[in-house]
């Protein structure tokens, strides 16, 4: 048996975000918002190893309220459990502060074995949280894995990493942080049951209070990193678009290319 | 602390409402109106307020006494005994960083008593010193070790920056040990200066998927840390025989450090040629159509002596390994020439490109964005061209 948490994040999706040339601003009509798709990953991970190994899988998120849709999207997955952990107070947080409040959580929620994240999430990009809840909780981090295979009576784990040009095997005891990159499984679909269920549930919503959470590591004023300034990048130039028939065109790139020593 | 609007000063110009990249403020009766829950006080608004009509109070906290950090430290990332580039690209910004703020560069080398042969590189790199960090469990990156070592010896020395390149372990390692130090955390930077009156580490990065920047501070803790993309600054001329200051150091790393064993390392064999540090790459995209397409990716880069590189879709099918590839969920690259093939050129794509030298656009829609980071442009099919190109080369080579 395994207690399993997984922590998503609601991110828009940046992949539909397009910036607007006129304005320099990003165009954010009919983005939506989704489970980042790294922490899909997470809770697919999760489900599995609930299939093989029994238990019980509780999704958490920090965040606004309608951040509970993310919720709602794990229970339509199968989760057993979901936790939103939300407040004014929370605002604002780096990434320093956001695993500060997910750790907090999780020392609230009790038992645990394996608390998995997705590797980044797809707006901040930073991959800091998930190390950032295993420092809290003093507990080892797995980062960038693969493959997770875990012996529960031994209580460990073998986990393979995603590394730039390698892959590493590890073993870590439980209870552990791990982060999954998408490479580790294809997330299922929501099923139609689990949409029913999603819609009935009522999102348990935990605030700093109920996680006892000291308010000076809280929100902006918890997060060490401060943004001064946001700003578009600017736009890129084109280059030389090469004209004429296929033959020339090959033959014109090569010689530019040998022009610049490079081929 | 929060923010508001101040009612008197606010004229409705909406600039803040086109300004907020997370669509928190809203028209009201011809004032702005900020949705705190959307809201995440990231100063996007302020900037853009003409009038000063928005406030962000923040109770400022009295830290701790910060006067006493000093120095640029840089982690000097090995693998398999060797210094790996991003660490001489971060002593080459690094050099900058300590002659504006008047203070030491260094460098932090950690390994096994062998790798003290690396240090003579860090200094001919320009690292004034090199804190080189021994111990038989340091050999190979391993979180809890490097983050033992690398607490006590901030919390001795006492940098005000410490730069680490945005690997996959310079973010594992970051990532804990700014917790545990207590100090604040830029991931992924792309651009470092220090703000002329404070005397503070500017840290620019991409966020929203490379759609926007943003500029972040870590005013009140020390050090300032930051993960630095690799390929994106550049080395200092090497100085071969240059000296500098060696600091020995030998860390205590107790039993609970080592309670994650590193079992086995996995080569990936159909990486022939190492991206990061490849001076050719070609990569395959989307328009390749299906797996065994990337064979002609494959005899392009041989002709050239590429590497190959993948867009994230074909990668997501499965055509290739993700060792393979390039974006912003993969591996930033900027070789001297970079041939992109059926790649349309999403954002996430060019981030991790973009800083290439000769950039060529293989691709038959005119529109695709990847055109307008190209040096030199085709419109045209790939199935035509690669051949064609590969044929050419081969026969120039003899």
């Amino acid at each position: 048996m395994m207690d399993l948490i997984v922590c998503i994040k609601q991110v828009p999706d940046t992949t539909e975000v397009k910036i607007n040339p006129e304005t320099n601003t990003l165009v954010r009509e009919g983005v939506p918002s989704i489970i980042n798709p790294f922490d899909e990953n997470a809770i697919e991970t999760a489900l599995q190893l609930k299939e093989q190994h029994g238990g019980k899988v509780t999704v958490i998120t920090m965040g606004p309220p309608q951040a509970s849709e993310a919720l709602r999207t794990a229970i339509a997955m199968g989760v057993d459990e979901v936790v939103l952990v939300s407040d004014r107070a929370f605002a604002g947080s780096d990434t320093w502060a956001t695993s500060y409040t997910l750790a907090q959580t999780i020392k609230k929620l009790g038992n645990f074995d394996l608390i998995l994240c997705g590797k980044q999430a797809i707006d901040g990009d930073t991959a800091q949280v998930g190390p950032g809840i295993a420092e809290w909780l003093g507990i080892p981090q797995v980062t960038f894995a693969v493959k997770i295979d875990v012996d529960v009576d031994r209580r460990r784990s073998k986990i393979e990493r995603l590394l730039e040009e390698v892959n590493e095997i590890v073993e870590t005891p439980l209870p552990a942080v791990v982060s999954v990159v998408k490479q580790i499984n294809e997330p299922r679909m929501p099923s139609l049951k689990g949409l029913m269920k999603a819609k009935k549930t009522e999102i348990k919503t935990l605030n700093a209070e109920a996680i006892a959470a000291d308010i000076k590591n809280l929100g902006l004023k918890g997060s060490p990193t401060q943004v001064v300034r946001i700003f578009t990048p600017p736009p890129k130039g084109g280059g030389e678009i090469l004209q004429g028939e296929t033959a020339a065109i090959a033959d014109s790139l090569i010689s530019k290319l040998r022009e610049r020593k490079i081929v | 602390m929060s923010i508001k609007v101040i009612l008197d000063k606010c004229t409705g110009c909406t600039l803040c409402v086109k300004a907020c990249p997370f669509a928190a403020i809203t028209m009201v009766d011809r004032v702005a109106v900020i949705d705190l829950d959307a809201c995440t006080l990231c100063n996007a608004c302020i900037e853009s307020c003409k009038f000063d009509a928005i406030e962000i109070e923040l109770e400022k906290e009295s830290s701790t006494d910060i006067s006493h950090f000093k120095g640029v430290w840089v982690f000097a990332e090995q693998r398999e005994e060797k210094v790996q580039n991003v660490a001489y690209e971060l002593l080459g910004e690094g050099r900058k960083l300590a002659a504006d703020l008047k203070t030491e560069l260094a460098a932090v080398l950690c390994g096994s008593d062998k790798i003290e042969e690396e240090a003579g590189h860090l200094f001919a790199y320009g690292a004034d010193k090199v804190y080189l960090v021994t111990h038989p469990e340091l050999k190979h990156y391993k979180t809890l070790p490097y983050s033992r070592a690398l607490t006590e010896l901030i919390r001795t020395h006492k940098p005000e920056i410490f730069l680490l390149g945005a690997t996959t372990t310079g973010r594992d390692l970051a990532a804990r040990l700014a917790i545990r130090v207590g100090t604040g955390l830029t991931a992924d930077c792309t651009g470092l200066s220090i703000d002329p009156e404070k005397k503070i580490l500017q840290q620019t990065r991409p966020a929203f998927g490379g759609n926007i920047m943003a500029t972040i501070i870590s005013p009140n803790n020390r050090p300032q840390m930051a993960t630095v993309r690799p390929k994106v600054f550049s080395k200092s001329p090497k100085k071969e025989g240059a000296q500098g200051q060696l600091i020995k150091y030998k860390p205590v790393i107790s039993e609970e450090d080592l309670t994650v064993k590193l079992l086995e390392i996995v080569k990936d064999e159909s990486v022939k040629i190492n991206l990061a540090e490849a001076e050719i790459i070609v990569s395959g995209g989307r328009g390749l159509g299906e797996a065994k397409n990337f064979k002609l990716i494959e005899e392009l880069a041989g002709v050239i002596g590429g590497a190959v590189g993948a867009s994230r879709a074909t990668v997501d099918a499965g055509w290739i390994s993700p060792h393979h590839q390039v974006g912003q969920t993969g591996k930033t690259v900027a070789p001297k020439l970079y041939i992109a093939c059926g790649i349309s050129g999403k954002i996430q794509h060019l981030v991790g490109m973009q800083n290439s030298d000769t950039i060529v656009a293989i691709n038959k829609d005119p529109d695709a964005p990847i055109f307008k980071v190209a040096t030199y442009g085709i419109v045209g099919d790939l199935f035509e061209y690669v051949p064609l190109l590969t044929k050419k080369l081969k026969e120039l080579r003899g």
